[in-house]
């Protein structure tokens, strides 16, 4: 059986869409498969050595349950509707979100984003940072954690040419 | 049924208990055999795909109190 190969790009630097990439390419690893994630633009944040301050933000997602991962069930089961000219104006909103969707997450016994991510380089997937991004926004490549590598577009399809699936994320 | 390596995935969620599978796998000899035991729902299809795609082969899979129980045995 040849070996597959999976490739990704990550551009999201939130806490929601910080999932997807590392699930997928965890998961694939685990299958068999040779797997890639690019990061470029808000994805780079996926890379820094802390992302304990990634944030979800309800604002203008009318797609995200807002709902309280503590107390008794019937107040669980609540959709807080919260319009989003209040969300806007009430300082900390995001902050507070947040933590509200990491206990949820850890309610569930779903991974954290360290987590997955340290299982994906356990399992040797590649992780390859976009050089020109690094740049624009000014980051170090000392804010980054160790074992990636840094390319441009080229250096992505250079893999991404000979692979099975290709995933913008 | 007997088994080798015993693997407790209860209360982890996907796709936890697959990546513990496969590490715990890695750890055995060919032909050895795995249990393991997990409450996530969707692990059901997910430990039959597993097997399909990497070759190893999945004995059992059955349900009973929540728990979902698999016997794995490694290519």
């Amino acid at each position: 059986m040849d070996e597959k190969k999976l490739a990704i790009i990550a551009t999201k630097g939130t806490l929601d869409w910080a999932y997807p990439p590392f699930i997928l390419a965890s998961t694939a690893a685990a299958l068999g498969y040779e797997t890639q994630i690019f990061f470029t633009f808000y994805g780079l944040q996926l890379l820094k050595k802390d992302v304990s301050d990634l944030k979800v933000s309800p604002l203008g997602n009318p797609g995200m349950p807002m709902k309280m991962p503590f107390g008794p069930k019937w107040f669980r089961d609540i959709n807080w509707n919260i319009p989003n000219a209040v969300q806007a104006i009430v300082p900390g909103f995001e902050s507070l979100a947040t933590t509200l969707m990491k206990q949820t997450i850890k309610n569930n016994g779903v991974a954290t984003i360290p987590e997955l991510r340290s299982l994906c380089q356990e399992a040797d997937v590649k992780f390859i940072a976009c050089q020109m991004t690094v740049e624009l926004f000014g980051f170090e490549h000392s804010d980054f954690i160790d074992g990636i590598e840094y390319g441009g577009a080229a250096t992505f399809f250079e893999f991404a040419g000979e692979t099975d699936i290709c995933l913008f994320i | 049924m007997d088994f080798n390596k015993d693997l407790d995935a209860r209360g982890l969620n996907c796709p936890l208990p697959i990546l513990r599978t496969k590490k715990t796998l890695n750890e055995m000899a060919s032909g050895e055999v795995l249990r393991v035991i997990a409450t996530d729902p969707g692990s059901v299809k997910d430990f039959a795909a597993f097997a399909k795609q990497t070759g190893n082969e999945l004995l059992s899979s059955t349900e009973g109190n929540g728990e979902f129980t698999f016997f794995i045995r490694k290519k």
